[in-house]
């Protein structure tokens, strides 16, 4: 499903060349929970970055069910993320002139599909239900978590990427959301990538990557 | 495309979540679009009324007027006309002195002297109505109001006009067209023409003009009556006039005015624009993690433009429809402010096309000053949604942006060249614009720079963390420079051609200067006169001997020829005016204050031809120079002569100016009469001695030229009224724009504010840090618009008014200090939550 090869990441900061990931390789299989740890400014967010498609390697691949994101222009990245990734985010991301409902329907119309009904059924499926017209100021960390996961659950989509989406949350709470994502990941199928330095989080998932300095170090599947 | 049902709901969501700030820039918008919708209303009902009453206008179909009494050429069509069924009045006007014998007062009037059934069309409505139709039964004058109230007379008192009396049968209500300058020379009065010659006025010398006004049966086109005669008419130096060409040149009058009125509403607009724009850049700032995530949820930049281009527009639509209604109500005030200068009665619809037209300019004008910032979100990249420090590309070479901006460029020019109705003036009011902007922007960056790099550290901590503030993240400097600075620079300058204008104007020069001249003296009559003024123990200045003229031959070719000649269109040569009057010319050894010779030398004695002195921009005009000969045609006597020198003549002086002046001995025996000036101070004096010389010398009249000069003032001050009035748009878009600037800023500026006092400030030195950023703001602002003003005067003066130029600087200074208490007050007006607010319930608060 998801496949990069000998990936690196170089930034030019401040006349030196700044290495962030050096030479990553792995392979991700449909319907697969992988958890990428590491501490702080080990890579993990650049590399969620690269798979999503949102930033560009310096050098390597990645392939997203069998498409090379690297031949495609920004336009057909975008269309590409619209289709079949799913976004969380550590600080949720909701678009605050959106209320909840809206916020879920937004991937659907941007596909031109129909999006009240099923908007509404996975709120209700986040246990919002009764929430859908309320602006995400007026919800909670959670809440707004709990729409963020509706939204990115939306389309369907074959992966979803999630940069510490409990970061922001205290650990009750978090750990609902961890609940919420596990069951859909179950139910729909869909590919799970989790970006965390939360070990219990990690714990969870079948497979940890683990990043120190750009570099894997440990790869649980290998 | 899957895309467009989505860009449309979410512009429509994103609307309905705009914030209140937003809002109060489609009000920068409104402000330009109203006072555009009331200057495209006024000109339509103008144009409007000019159509229905153009035939009243004129009072005829066609109408021939010449000054001096109809040539035989001219009664020969007026014949032909006659028996084709025509109907001729004459109409005879002149100035003269009328003198109530009851109350003892003269005054300079205009007479007309009518024959019956003039006016053919429209109507000359009196108190008494029966007035008018009884004026042709003789002895009987109607008069206007304001010689009444002048006179402190009233209807059934005896007037008196040159040798003749006449019994003042009622006043004029309305008569149509007969306003402006001419008022400036007296109130008219009319009196049957068969009276006319019982005056004895129009004597040698005396200057009338001659007019037969023709009412043509309907089959007949006057336009093409016009065309058979005028090239027979002309030579003859008779104007041949049309209610269309009148109306056709009128609308082209009144049509400058109303476009230079419309310009001072398209800087509003422009104005506007530029809050636009700023409020776009925080805008966009405040949406870059929305449109971040929309791009991450798969849509295109193309979509993210559409939706915040929508939403720019929506605003722009709502900015202008509150524009509209608003100029809707203020075009109601036009016809009022301008009333005296119109020569129709305006009515005040609402002109659908000046709506449309106008929220069409602020709709436009919203979306390209809109475009350039929104095109960002086009390159906000989707991994600011994961990362807040990655910061949207470089603008750099964006070809779309320098697109955007040509676009806006044109528009500019476009729609100003749309005002004036000219390319070439469209172009070169956007580039003074564009300088006076481009000048006020590099002020701001010049001020932004200094405040970053010197500011003084043994400066007061409020002081410097206030000029501090000018280049923080996300400052409004450059903003409110050009919104307040502009708007200062816009009334600065039109204060300073006002006050240039009427300066000139102005009878100064102390005691010396005359203020009363005395004209059509006969030579007979010159001793009289003297008499008389040194009875009243003043001082003449003069005589000016005057003997009329007019131009036989330049150069070997006769005039007429020249006349004739109807490449330049339908009032014959460009230079027909000049060929075709009558000169009143003088003769003297010295030259006088009021001209200098620019070519040749003055008089060379002995020599062997008659030699003249030529006015340079009419030597222009006849297309001669220095040594060129020119036949005059004095009272049927041909007089040739050789231009010895060009003079440049100061008009604007009050004195008797000449065109042609000759050296001493060629019109001496000519016939002549004189012009003697005076000064009298005191302006009930002057009318005993005017009064005096009514009695005496009924023919001679006598201009107060403090009075003329009083109505050409109020006339000038009617103009600059309805400027300013236009201004104040401009200066109310820059106070919007200024409040939009500021509001945008809020949240950062309070939260801001709420730190420092948990960090101990106190309000005083909050207060103190608000005023110095302000102070700072607003006197850079007003120094620039100054110094520019000042500038755009003088360029003004010099090219345009063709006048001395000088800086009436206390005004200005005011006018600054003005500009800078407007710009601290609606700061910490917008400030009293940064100063006031408990910072608890900021921090907290969110």
């Amino acid at each position: 499903m998801l496949r990069c090869a000998s990936l690196s990441k170089t930034y030019l900061s401040g006349g030196h060349r700044l290495t962030v990931l050096k030479d990553i390789t792995f392979h991700v299989e449909p319907g697969s929970f992988v958890a990428i740890v590491g501490p702080s400014g080990s890579g993990k967010t650049t590399l969620l970055g690269l798979l999503a498609g949102l930033d560009r390697p310096s050098a390597g691949t990645v392939h997203l069910d069998g498409e090379e994101l690297g031949a495609l222009d920004e336009e057909r990245l975008a269309r590409l993320r619209g289709q079949k990734i799913g976004f969380v985010f550590q600080s949720f991301q909701l678009i605050p002139t959106l209320t909840a409902v809206e916020n879920v329907q937004v991937p659907l119309e941007l596909r031109g599909e129909p999006a009240a009904a099923r908007a509404a059924a996975l709120l209700e499926r986040v246990g919002l239900g009764g929430r859908g017209h309320h602006y995400p100021a007026q919800l909670s960390g959670g809440e707004q978590q709990r729409v963020a996961l509706a939204r990115a659950f939306s389309t369907r989509p074959k992966v979803l990427l999630a940069d510490e989406p409990t970061g922001n949350l205290d650990a009750r709470t978090g750990a609902t959301i961890i609940d919420l994502m596990t069951e859909l990941n179950r139910d729909l199928g869909t590919t799970l990538v989790l970006v965390t330095h939360d070990h219990d989080l990690a714990a969870l998932a079948r497979r940890t990557i683990r990043l120190a300095d750009g570099a894997i170090v440990a790869d649980s599947a290998a | 495309m899957t895309g467009i049902p989505f860009v449309l709901r979410m512009a429509a969501r994103e609307i309905r979540a705009a914030p209140r700030r937003l809002l109060l820039l489609t009000a920068s918008v409104a402000i330009g679009v109203a006072a555009l919708v009331a200057i495209g209303s006024f000109a339509d009902n103008l144009r409007d009324s000019v159509r229905g009453q153009a035939r009243a206008l004129l009072g005829a179909d066609l109408a021939l007027s010449a000054r001096q009494p109809l040539p035989r050429a001219a009664e020969a069509v007026l014949d032909t006309l006659a028996l084709q069924g025509g109907r001729v009045a004459r109409l005879t006007s002149f100035s003269a002195m009328a003198y109530v014998p009851r109350t003892r007062g003269t005054r300079l009037v205009q007479v007309a002297a009518v024959e019956r059934g003039y006016p053919f069309y429209g109507e000359i409505r009196t108190d008494p109505a029966e007035a008018w139709s009884g004026l042709q039964q003789g002895g009987r004058v109607v008069v206007e109001p304001s010689l009444l109230t002048a006179l402190s007379a009233r209807v059934g008192d005896t007037l008196a006009l040159g040798e003749a009396r006449f019994v003042i049968a009622g006043s004029v209500v309305s008569a149509p067209g007969n306003v402006g300058v001419r008022a400036a020379f007296g109130p008219r009065i009319y009196i049957p023409a068969r009276d006319l010659a019982a005056t004895h006025l129009l004597g040698f010398g005396a200057r009338a003009e001659y007019e037969a006004f023709v009412r043509l049966p309907s089959r007949v086109s006057p336009q093409a009556l016009a065309g058979r005669y005028r090239p027979v008419l002309q030579p003859e130096r008779v104007r041949v006039r049309t209610v269309a060409e009148d109306q056709a040149n009128l609308n082209d009058a009144l049509g400058r005015l109303t476009g230079y009125l419309g310009l001072v509403g398209l800087i509003a607009l422009l104005l506007g624009g530029l809050g636009v724009a700023s409020a776009i850049v925080v805008f966009i700032r405040q949406r870059l993690d929305t449109v971040a995530v929309l791009r991450c949820l798969g849509a295109s930049a193309g979509q993210v433009l559409a939706i915040y281009g929508l939403e720019a527009a929506a605003m722009g639509l709502v900015g202008s429809a509150a524009g509209a209604a608003l100029g809707a109500l203020t075009q109601r005030a036009l016809p009022g402010l301008l009333a005296g200068l119109l020569p129709v009665d305006v009515h005040t619809a609402v002109s659908p096309r000046a709506v449309a037209l106008g929220m069409g300019m602020g709709l436009w004008v919203a979306l390209i000053f809109a475009l350039p910032p929104l095109l960002a979100v086009r390159r906000v990249p989707p991994l600011a949604a994961l990362r807040r420090e990655v910061v949207p590309a470089g603008a750099g070479l964006d070809p779309w942006r320098l697109t955007a901006i040509a676009a806006l460029a044109g528009s500019t020019i476009a729609l100003a060249a749309m005002q004036v109705g000219s390319w070439r003036q469209g172009a070169m009011f956007s580039g003074g614009i564009g300088i006076a902007l481009l000048l006020l922007w590099g002020a701001a960056w010049a001020l932004t720079r200094a405040a970053r790099r010197w500011l003084p550290r043994t400066w007061p901590y409020p002081w410097r963390q206030g000029l501090a503030n000018l280049h923080r993240p996300s400052n409004q400097t450059t903003t409110i420079v050009l919104a307040i600075g502009f708007g200062a620079f816009l009334l600065a300058t039109v204060f300073l051609v006002q006050d240039n204008l009427l300066r000139t104007l102005r009878l100064t020069g102390g005691p010396a200067r005359p203020n009363l001249v005395l004209f059509d003296i006969q030579p007979d009559q010159l001793a009289g006169t003297e008499q008389e003024l040194r009875a009243g123990g003043y001082r003449a200045v003069g005589p000016v001997p005057i003997v009329p003229m007019r131009i036989q031959s330049i150069k070997g070719r006769p005039v007429t020829l020249a006349l004739a000649d109807s490449a330049g269109g339908r009032d014959g040569p460009a230079n027909a005016w000049a060929l075709r009057r009558e000169y009143r010319s003088t003769y003297r050894d010295t030259l006088v204050a009021s001209e200098r010779i620019v070519a040749g030398r003055w008089w060379t004695p002995g020599a062997a031809e008659p030699e003249v002195s030529i006015e340079r921009d009419l030597a222009g005009e006849l297309g001669v120079r220095v040594g060129d000969r020119i036949v005059w045609d004095v009272q049927g006597v041909p007089l040739a002569s050789r231009v010895a020198s060009l003079r440049e003549v100061d008009w604007a002086r009050f004195e008797p100016n000449f065109f042609a002046v000759f050296a001493p001995g060629a019109l001496e025996q000519a016939p002549r009469t004189f012009a003697v000036l005076t000064r009298v101070e005191d302006a009930a004096a002057r009318g005993v001695l005017q009064r005096r010389i009514a009695e005496r010398l009924p023919n001679v009249t006598t201009v107060d030229l403090s009075a003329v000069q009083e109505t050409l003032e109020r006339l000038i001050d009617r103009v600059v009224l309805a400027i300013r009035f236009m201004a104040l748009f401009t200066l109310g878009t820059g106070a919007v724009v200024l409040v939009g600037a500021l509001a945008t800023s809020r949240f950062q500026r309070v939260r801001e504010g709420a730190l420092l006092r948990t960090l101990g400030a106190t309000r005083g030195q909050l207060f103190r840090i608000v005023l110095s950023e302000y102070l700072s703001l607003g006197a850079l602002a007003a120094v620039v618009a100054l110094l520019l003003s000042g500038v755009a005067g003088w360029a003004l003066a010099r090219f345009v008014f063709d006048g001395k130029f000088a800086l009436p600087l206390l005004p200005l200074a005011g006018l600054g200090a003005a500009v800078v208490g407007l710009t601290v007050a609606v700061g910490l007006a917008s400030s009293r939550e940064v100063i006031g607010r408990p910072p608890l319930q900021v921090l907290r608060g969110e």
